[in-house]
């Protein structure tokens, strides 16, 4: 709480307004663009929304210069910040839980294991989904053979290989390990930038950002270089069954984060040659320094229940 | 008109006088509630639902008590305490004995509740030692029924007409409650239901039975009922399944066991008696006419009475493109479903070949379709094509 | 900045002023609850009488789901936003909300997201027809092709929840006045910190089950599909991870309501204010984890069965401390019946009643009995329009003339009130009756021995119906009309800053924030 008066309230402002019918427009364009209807809907929303958050950001950014917010409105962004990053938490929980319950739950009970018991005293003889309905399906983690498959059909085609640890013989060319060395790397890399405009080292700190902007680039490309591995050789895709679907929804999702913090940091870097931040208000690229630690630590969730652990 | 707003008067304050509390004990023949049993749970004619009765009006009557207590006090402050009666208010605003009264109580009342409650849970559960399976499968809009072990499988779907639901002919008794081919099952025997679904979830409801469970499609839920008495208890799908959700009615038939082992019997022989007709070569004539029945039972409520689809979701079938075309498309589309489009089922597995021909025959004449070659199809033709996959 | 609003239509689309955004969320609401109740109404009129009369099954169902996703996301969750909107700054001494343009934004999102959601009505295929629910695969596979507006518009629907929640928690925690603790907030503060911590937690959930949907359905996933080992009950969990939080979201806000009103009308302090915060507290964390007591019949494990099952019951001690609280304020208080507090009083009753129906289906066994039956329907319908609505109602008696400065006129609101009491219980039940004797819900049809209960429940809908035009004539008369005050308190018993400011609030309130003692 505080005793500060004068909090900034901003004048009426046309942006927010803007921004909303760029989401309008978005969500009705990409309803029309998964159909197979026209994208140009889609990129109206897209490129509408990128403006205004240009101009937004802008705005806010000039404010700041002009000092108009208080300390106090600047907890209100931290706080914005922060509940953010908890949504997006939230979000990736949904797709962890999803994993987790195909893989303990659903996987099992196809491969015949009875729903009833956890309790079994009376029921070791419910019958399974298996025989009735997908005679010999097999459950294993990763699941290479889909019960559609055993079933005659080709909707559902299993991978020839998953993604998991090759083997010690192998261990170089497991990309995920070294995605994982880039991403720790970078968490380390943007701290240490930090630390330098905290203590008004400009050079230092633009050295740092630099690198982190570098290694979240390396990152992606490693993903798409996996991508490709697992389409073009692996016969691993989103049709593949729900080992593919867990697979790319959530490294997907994760690294379309990796891209939007990327690409905050680079916002960030460029700012700093404009002669942005000082040692004691750095607040935009803290958030997206934030931002990245989250992202990280998210991948090493993937990395262990996607990669490590099947 | 005056006899029934009379009815709904009377139904209507003999609700408010009575409330929950009145019923009608369940009558012998267990045919369908009615009367004051309208107002509460069917108690049912097994074990489970009863128990479950049970359990529905010990919780019922805890909180008509808690109710008459609480808000025997709220009323009393109301009128005790109104302004007008020339009250002060008195200013007291905190207690922690009372607030850690009405926390302790209510969680002891709830341990209570909880003891009978797990137990009714273990024994709805308990699905070992059953002496028959039957396997229940849910299509939209209609249920089918397998007896693991006999060989016996059928389709069983509402028989009520469209014209009754449309208002174009009266409502008979059973109005949406009547099936073509109920499911028996012998009174006294532990009968295991195996439940699954074809295409989106339905549910299988028959509250006289204590039975509803979910039918999802890819697994297989177990329930268990055991019948005390016999009778004719009718049920519904419970889950939105799609348009057809209210009509796809369950209605089972609790017989002796005699009686049960006698239909089995009979329906394997009819099974082998069709298996015969296979190879029968039928007329035009007869092909139209059980094809319009076919049709209408297995087809219509996607592709309408008249062939004409709805817009947007089913395509009419009137002047449709495969309909008129090559057989083989038909056929395949028939017996194989829609590649693309999931609501156009499978309906080889379903439908026997006599009803399949006859389907086809009369979707490439009706409605003033008239088919660029192959006019009828045979039972055998489906057959060969069957076997030629 | 001590200015008044500016002209024109450029004062709503761009408004900054909470006060602004709070009015367009409330009208927004109401537009939305009468569309809804629209819908409701050709519900009610097709069940009249068992036969198909009025629209067909497919239309139905239609019906059925817009008027649950219209009611839920837009009239009842907008119309506490727009209430928390207006009132938290005033109660807490704060200048305005946190991030006052991003306010706007979440507000004129909802106009967007909702046109876009209805207008799937007029489209090729129909509008959503699996229920608010939406279950696999009916909302995958079986689905119009409309579905993919429908997956866009919760998408940005639920941003405009996000950020609107955020906005609230950063004005609650950031924006309070020097000496406003947070154990000296009003209740109404206090509850809407945490809804709006629910909604930051279960939102994104909800978006991450219509991203699964969208890949299932566009892009050859198998999330929800066996054939490819996944599973459609999965989308029951994540869907009911965020179902049942959001009835919550839905119930909390008005908890605060009621315990405005209910002091002020007895004279009398609420009673036991620490306690009503920690039950509230306590109601929101264990809707975390209760959530799959909306799957009794799909066939869980019996061990998840009877957790839930218990975990359930546990619910009720916390909301009773609630319903003790409030009838122990009004317990030897100076009590008058204005509006509001008749609204208020009804609260109380209905939405027990409600509570308690919501435990009989708490009880795993019976809700086999129960489950998908209109006993559900009257339960939920007892605790939300019982419950919310008439929360909402009461808060606008409430706070009316403190908005704008006029009194409305206390006949009318009587004369609402009993017909909406009246309607609403001829409406709702006796749908306890058609769940019991076995009719299911989302039925476009029914068989012969419900015929007498519907009828009088659609009697009933068509008067509660008419009691809501009532409101909105209400409304507008005491706007347009009503007799002028200027009184700060306009209630006797009102206690809290927003009381202390004058009647009608001006447009900035707090610009220097108030010491409270
Ligand atoms: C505002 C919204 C709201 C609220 C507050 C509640 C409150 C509760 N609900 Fe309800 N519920 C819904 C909205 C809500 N519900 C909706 C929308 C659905 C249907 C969704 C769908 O399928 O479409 C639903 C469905 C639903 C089901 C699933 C039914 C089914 O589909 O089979 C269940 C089952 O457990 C349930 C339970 C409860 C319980 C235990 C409470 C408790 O919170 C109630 C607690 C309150 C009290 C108990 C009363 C006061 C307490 C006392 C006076 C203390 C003393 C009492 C005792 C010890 C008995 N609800
Ligand atoms: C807070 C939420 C909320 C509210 C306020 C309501 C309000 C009402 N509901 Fe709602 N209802 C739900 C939430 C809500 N409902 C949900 C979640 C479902 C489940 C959906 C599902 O199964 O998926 C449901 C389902 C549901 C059903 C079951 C449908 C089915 O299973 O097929 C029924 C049936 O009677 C019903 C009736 C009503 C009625 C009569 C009202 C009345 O209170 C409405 C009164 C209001 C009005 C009538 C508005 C006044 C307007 C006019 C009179 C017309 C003016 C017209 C124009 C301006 C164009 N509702
Ligand atoms: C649950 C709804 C449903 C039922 C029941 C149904 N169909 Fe269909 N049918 C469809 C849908 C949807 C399509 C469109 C498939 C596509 O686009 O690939 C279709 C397509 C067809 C076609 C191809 C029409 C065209 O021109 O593309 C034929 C022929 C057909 N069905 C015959 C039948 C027959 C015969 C039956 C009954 C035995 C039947 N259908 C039952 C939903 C249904
Ligand atoms: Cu099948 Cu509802
Ligand atoms: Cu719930």
């Amino acid at each position: 709480m505080s005793s500060e008066s004068n909090y900034y309230v901003p004048e009426k402002s046309v942006l927010p307004f803007a921004a909303a019918t760029g989401l309008g427009i978005m969500a009705l364009g990409a309803g029309l663009a998964v159909q197979g209807k026209t994208p140009l809907i889609l990129l109206l929303g897209l490129m509408m929304i990128a403006v205004v958050l240009f101009f937004w950001f802008s705005t806010v950014i000039q404010e700041n210069m002009d000092g108009l917010p208080s300390a106090q409105l600047k907890r209100s962004y931290v706080m914005g910040m922060g509940w953010f990053i908890f949504s997006e938490v939230m979000f990736f929980a949904a797709f962890f839980g999803a994993l987790f319950y195909v893989r303990v739950f659903a996987v099992p009970w196809l491969g015949g294991e009875a729903a009833i018991p956890l309790i079994d005293d009376f029921n070791s003889e419910a019958a399974s989904t298996n025989a009735l309905l997908w005679e010999g399906f097999k459950a294993e983690w990763p699941l290479m053979i889909n019960p559609d498959q055993v079933a005659g059909g080709s909707t559902f085609v299993g991978p020839e290989h998953s993604m998991s640890f090759p083997g010690w013989a192998n261990w170089y060319h497991w990309l995920p390990l070294w995605n994982t060395i880039v991403l720790l790397t970078s968490s380390w890399t943007v701290h240490v930038a930090h630390h330098a405009i905290k203590h008004n080292n400009r050079a230092k700190f633009q050295r740092w950002l630099g690198i982190t902007v570098a290694l979240g680039v390396i990152f992606l490309y490693l993903q798409y270089a996996e991508y490709h591995e697992a389409y073009v050789e692996m016969g691993l895709t989103l049709e593949s069954g729900i080992y593919g679907t867990t697979f790319f929804m959530l490294t997907g999702f994760h690294g379309f984060h990796v891209a939007m913090g990327t690409f905050m940091l680079f916002v960030q870097f460029m700012r700093s040659f404009k002669g942005h931040f000082k040692s004691d208000d750095q607040f935009g690229f803290e958030a997206s320094s934030w931002y990245w630690h989250f992202v990280d630590v998210v991948w090493f969730g993937l990395f262990i229940f996607v990669y490590i652990l099947s | 008109m005056v006899s029934k707003a009379k009815r709904l008067i009377l139904s209507t304050l003999g609700t408010v006088l009575l409330g929950f509390a009145t019923q009608a004990s369940a009558s012998g023949e267990a045919e369908r509630p009615d009367g004051w049993s309208l107002l509460n749970m069917t108690e049912g004619v097994t074990g489970v639902s009863h128990s479950i009765y049970d359990l529905h009006m010990l919780i019922f009557w805890i909180c008509v008590v808690i109710g008459v207590i609480t808000f025997g006090v709220m009323f009393y402050s109301m009128y005790a305490h109104r302004k007008s009666s020339g009250r002060t208010p008195s200013n007291f605003h905190e207690s922690t004995a009372v607030e850690m009264a009405w926390t302790i109580i209510p969680a002891l009342i709830l341990v209570v509740m909880a003891f009978p409650a797990t137990k009714g849970l273990k024994d709805l559960y308990d699905t070992s030692e059953a002496d028959i399976d039957i396997k229940i499968t849910g299509y939209q809009w209609k249920w089918q029924y397998e007896y693991l072990g006999e060989g016996v499988e059928f389709i069983s779907q509402s028989s009520t007409s469209q014209a009754s639901i449309y208002g174009k002919a009266p409502k008979s008794e059973f109005y949406l409650e009547e099936v073509d081919k109920p499911v028996v099952i012998p009174v006294g025997k532990k009968v295991r239901f195996l439940i699954t679904a074809k295409d989106v979830i339905h549910a299988w409801w028959v509250p006289q039975l204590g039975v509803k469970k979910d039918a999802v499609p890819g697994f297989i839920n177990e329930t268990w009922a055991r019948a005390d008495e016999p009778g004719i208890y009718r049920g519904r799908c419970a889950e939105l399944c799609g348009k057809g959700h209210a009509f796809m009615p369950i209605v089972v038939n609790a017989v002796p066991e005699e009686e049960y082992l006698a239909w089995l019997a009979a329906q394997k022989a009819q099974a082998a008696v069709e298996k015969e007709a296979i190879n029968n070569t039928l007329t035009f004539d007869e092909l139209m006419t059980s094809g319009e029945a076919a049709y209408n039972r297995s087809c219509a409520s996607c592709h309408g009475v008249a062939g004409e689809g709805i817009p947007g979701a089913f395509p009419a079938l009137k002047d449709s493109v495969i309909a008129l075309g090559p057989v083989a498309d038909h056929l395949d589309m028939v017996i194989n479903g829609s590649q693309t489009n999931a609501a156009m089922q499978a309906f080889g597995g379903q439908l026997s070949e006599a009803d399949i021909a006859a389907i086809i025959t009369y979707e490439r004449n009706a409605w003033g379709n008239v088919p660029e070659a192959d006019k009828t199809v045979q039972p055998v033709d489906v057959l060969k094509f069957k076997q030629g996959q | 900045m001590a200015h008044g609003p500016a002209k024109g239509i450029g004062r709503w689309l761009f408004a900054t002023n909470h006060k602004d955004i709070g009015t367009m969320y409330l009208w927004f609401s109401f537009a939305m609850f009468l569309l809804g109740g629209f819908f409701a109404m050709v519900i009610r009129a097709e069940l009249f009488e068992p036969g198909m009369q009025i629209i067909k099954p497919e239309f139905f169902n239609q019906m059925t789901t817009m008027h649950g996703l219209i009611m839920v996301f837009g009239a009842i969750m907008p119309a506490f936003v727009g209430l928390a909107n207006w009132l938290i700054p005033m109660q807490i001494g704060a200048p305005d909300m946190a991030l006052p343009r991003m306010n706007n934004l979440s507000f004129w999102i909802l106009p967007f997201g909702f046109a876009l959601l209805a207008s799937t009505l007029f489209m090729e295929g129909g509008a959503p027809n699996f229920g608010w629910t939406f279950y696999a695969p009916l909302s995958t596979t079986y689905a119009p092709p409309t579905v993919n507006f429908f997956i866009f518009g919760i998408h940005i629907i639920g941003a405009s929840s996000i950020m609107g929640s955020i906005n609230i928690v950063s004005t609650i925690l950031n924006l309070r006045a020097p000496g406003m603790t947070l154990m000296k907030m009003p209740l109404f503060a206090w509850t809407w910190l945490i809804t709006a911590f629910l909604l930051i937690a279960v939102m994104p959930v909800l978006a991450g089950a219509v991203t699964m949907m969208l890949m299932d359905i566009n892009f050859g996933t198998s999330f929800f599909n066996a054939a490819g080992g996944g599973d459609p009950v999965l989308f029951q969990h994540v869907f009911w991870f965020f179902g049942h939080p959001e009835v919550y979201i839905i119930i909390i806000p008005a908890f605060g309501v009621i315990s405005a009103i209910i002091p002020t009308f007895s004279r009398k302090p609420l009673f036991g204010y620490s306690s009503m915060v920690y039950a509230t507290s306590a109601i929101a964390i264990l809707s975390f984890v209760v959530w799959a007591h909306h799957m009794f019949t799909v066939g869980m494990p019996l061990a998840g069965e009877l957790y839930f099952m218990y975990a359930t019951l546990l619910i009720a001690v916390p909301t009773g401390v609630k319903v003790f609280n409030w009838i122990s304020t009004m317990f030897r208080g100076a009590i008058t019946y204005e509006t509001p507090m008749l609204f208020a009083i009804a609260f109380v009753i209905l939405f027990t009643l409600g509570g308690f129906t919501g435990l009989m289906l708490a009880i795993a066994p019976a809700d086999i009995q129960y489950h998908d039956s209109y006993f559900v329907v009257a339960h939920f319908h007892y605790v939300m329009v019982a419950g919310a609505v008439f929360s909402m109602t009461a808060a606008v008696y409430y706070w009316l003339p403190k908005w704008c400065g006029r009194m409305y006129n206390e006949a009318l609101g009587k004369t609402q009130f009993w017909i909406s009491f009246i309607g609403f219980n001829v409406t709702f039940f006796p749908q306890h009756f058609l769940g019991l004797a076995g009719m299911p819900r989302r039925y476009a049809d029914y068989s012969l021995q419900f015929t007498d209960w519907n009828m009088v429940s659609s009697v009933g809908a068509f008067i509660y119906g008419a009691s809501q035009l009532l409101f909105l004539y209400n409304v507008i008369s005491t706007i347009r009309s009503g007799e002028k005050t200027d009184d700060p308190k306009v209630w006797e018993g009102a206690e809290g800053l927003e009381w202390t400011l004058p009647t009608p609030a001006p447009f900035h309130t707090f610009s220097t924030p108030p010491d409270v003692k």
